[in-house]
């Protein structure tokens, strides 16, 4: 048994391998959160998904667009059809119409969240050439997933004295090189919670970050919950196997 | 001849259509009755997890394929849609790419198996390198399977690698070019390397019949590294190895499973959910894990010819392995210098991995220069030197003896004749 203790230490000595190739790509650390949404057994907090689709709505969605995600997702966040419904119908969605001419029409649950701008060429030409990057994947999109966008949302600091700043850069303790073509995007009190929630700016961080990791894929939750069902039952066929195993070479040892 | 094959099915339907195509015949002789060295351990599962990965990996990729659009403007958004509109889309492509991630874990074991027991000695030369072959499709395969969701490490590996053959004087250039269809990586690289990504693994399966059509001539090795000498050393396939591998291959999903629901983007990069950019490029654009030994080999050269044969060179040496190894004995085992040389070469490919996940700088470099050269140093140099000069143990005198004998396990039998070192050539 020499040999499988060898190999095992091996083999796991190998999986370690990714990680550290990602350790050596990350200088900054981002500080490790207390997330809903974590480990085999984690769920979306609802109510603050909720709370983070209205900070996207009425900051982030100015300049950033989630275009793979519907309408129709938000019922992942604990929304009712009618709701859904109401927000998707008060988004105008530009088509085609039956003239040929572009117009516009109400939005359906069916519909993908509509972009702020039309094409990149039109977000690069108003951001002096900056193109704020789609938001769909962006914690799978980021080495430290949702501790990284949380991080970068409250790491908005005064540039240290001696650090130039570009022109239209501000300065952020955890993005990478420190100059970011993002203005602190969230101040204490900018949105109004329905439900009386403070909106501090680490809140509004929590939510919306909460919010984003919902829609970086919305099936997460159906994913976890088959996978404990697989796991258990891969555990009970391991095991009767092994016994049909032991009988077939009882007679053979 | 013509002619109607003698069926020994009792089922009139089996034994009428095994009278005209033998087919049940022949599954019965090389899966039912087929004689399998009675001492295999749980590492000879391994290629039968192998095959069962191939079949996962085949089923989950036709149907990935139905959902991907092979296009440089839609192929990142068609992947977004398997994982969000597809009926289990998430689990189609995260069984696919985890799969590819444990395609190697098991074929790596499967490899290191081989060289353990020195499976690839007389006289399964062929069907070793028959192995070989089946690793540098897979490699071309994974590669090119990469690159398919067209995020940033997909186009950059892309990039990087068909790059690598710029290095050949004279052609490279033009090899480049013709790779691509073009003038850089685009639509019509990301089109062949769809088309190939298919094509290739029904070539996969092919060279893997040739595999185990030669593994069923020659017969398996086994831990002993003993020939076979007779019925009391070997157990029928059925139902001995076929419950033995069900238990490996119960084990292996659940490690598979765990990886795709809980944790599907662990052996991932990141910065492949960024849709691909021909005018960024990311900080440190890394292979899949399952490169990176040999992304180390092609770092540790500061010059890039040098650097590219060196990488394929470290395949070739498994080629020509068979007659690198001088020693007649199979089993390390027996040869107590090379059982510890084979740790040393595992520990080597393991810390040349790591190296390569670093960036190419300062210690890093040095830990894969001397890396590479003890890789090669082992199949180059130790190894036909090693097999004049070490002193293996005694070998038992049979399977059945080592297995069935007082002492158990692979000791020297008491009483039984000193076994020669060369007299498994017999």
């Amino acid at each position: 048994m020499n040999f499988l203790r060898n190999a095992t230490a091996a083999a796991l000595l190998a999986l370690a391998v990714p990680a550290t190739a990602l350790a050596a790509e990350a200088e900054i650390k981002f500080p490790a959160q207390n997330w809903s949404f974590s480990g085999p057994f984690g769920t979306i907090d609802r109510a603050s998904a909720q709370r983070g689709f209205q900070v996207y709505s009425e900051v982030c969605a100015a300049c950033h667009s989630v275009k793979q995600a519907y309408y129709r997702d938000l019922k992942g966040l604990g929304l009712e059809p009618k709701e859904i419904e109401a927000i998707a119908a008060a988004v105008m969605i530009p088509v085609i119409g039956d003239d040929g001419q572009p117009t516009e029409r109400a939005g359906l649950p069916s519909d993908r969240f509509r972009s702020p701008w039309p094409n990149e060429k039109a977000a690069r030409a108003a951001y002096n050439g900056a193109y704020p990057p789609d938001l769909s994947v962006i914690t799978k999109a980021r080495a430290g997933g949702a501790d990284q966008l949380y991080a970068l949302l409250i790491g908005y600091n005064q540039a240290p004295a001696e650090m130039k700043m570009g022109d239209g850069m501000y300065y952020n303790s955890y993005y990478s090189g420190h100059q970011i073509a993002m203005p602190a995007p969230l101040n204490d009190g900018q949105v109004a919670y329905a439900d009386g929630t403070r909106a501090s700016v680490e809140q509004m961080a929590r939510d919306v970050t909460t919010f984003l990791s919902y829609i970086a894929e919305p099936e997460t939750e159906v994913r976890k919950r088959l996978g404990v069902k697989v796991v258990l039952f891969l555990i009970f066929m391991t095991g009767v196997t092994y016994a049909a195993k032991r009988k077939v070479w009882a007679d053979v040892h | 001849m013509a002619g109607l094959h003698k069926s020994d099915f009792q089922n009139p339907v089996i034994n009428w259509i095994d009278s005209r195509l033998p087919v049940f015949t022949m599954i019965q002789k090389e899966y039912g009755v087929f004689p399998t060295p009675r001492n295999f351990n749980y590492f000879w599962n391994f290629g039968a997890l192998a095959m069962v990965n191939l079949v996962i990996m085949i089923a989950t990729g036709i149907f990935l394929a139905m959902n991907y659009t092979p296009h440089a403007t839609m192929a990142f958004d068609s992947v977004e849609r398997i994982m969000r509109d597809v009926n289990f889309g998430w689990l189609l492509r995260y069984a696919h790419a985890n799969g590819a991630s444990m395609f190697f874990i098991v074929v790596y074991i499967h490899i290191a198996r081989g060289l353990y027991y020195g499976s690839y000695k007389t006289p399964r030369e062929l069907l070793w390198m028959l192995g070989v072959v089946i690793f540098l499709l897979m490699m071309a395969i994974a590669f090119m399977g990469y690159v398919l969701p067209w995020g940033q490490m997909s186009y950059w590996a892309a990039t990087v690698i068909t790059n690598l053959f710029s290095a050949f004087p004279l052609v490279g250039e033009h090899i480049v070019t013709w790779l691509w269809g073009g003038f850089s990586v685009d639509n019509a690289t990301l089109n062949r390397f769809f088309s190939l990504h298919y094509l290739l693994p029904f070539v996969l399966v092919g060279v893997v019949f040739l595999h185990v059509a030669a593994l069923h001539i020659t017969g398996s090795n086994n831990p002993l590294g003993i020939d076979v000498k007779g019925p009391q050393d070997t157990l029928p396939f059925h139902p001995y190895y076929t419950i033995k591998d069900s238990v490996g291959i119960c084990v292996y999903l659940i490690v598979f499973a765990v990886l795709v629901f809980f944790a599907p983007n662990f052996l991932g990069h990141a910065d492949n959910y960024i849709p691909a950019n021909p005018l960024v490029t990311p900080a440190h654009i890394v292979p899949d894990w399952y490169f990176l030994p040999f992304y180390a080999i092609l770092r540790s050269v500061p010059d890039k010819l040098g650097g590219v044969l060196l990488m394929f060179g470290s395949i070739f040496v498994l080629f020509v392995l068979p007659w690198l190894d001088t020693s007649p004995v199979r089993s390390a085992r027996f040869r107590p210098v090379y059982r510890v040389l084979f740790w040393v070469l595992v520990f080597t490919v393991v810390v040349l991995g790591i190296a390569a996940g670093k960036p190419a700088e300062g210690i890093w470099v040095v830990v894969s220069r001397i890396g590479t050269a003890y890789y090669f140093l082992h199949f180059l140099v130790i190894l036909p030197i090693l097999g004049k000069f070490e002193r293996p143990l005694p070998l038992p005198e049979s399977i059945s003896r080592a297995v069935l004998g007082v002492m158990g396990g692979g000791g020297p039998l008491p009483g039984g004749a000193a076994a020669k070192p060369t007299m498994e050539k017999a």
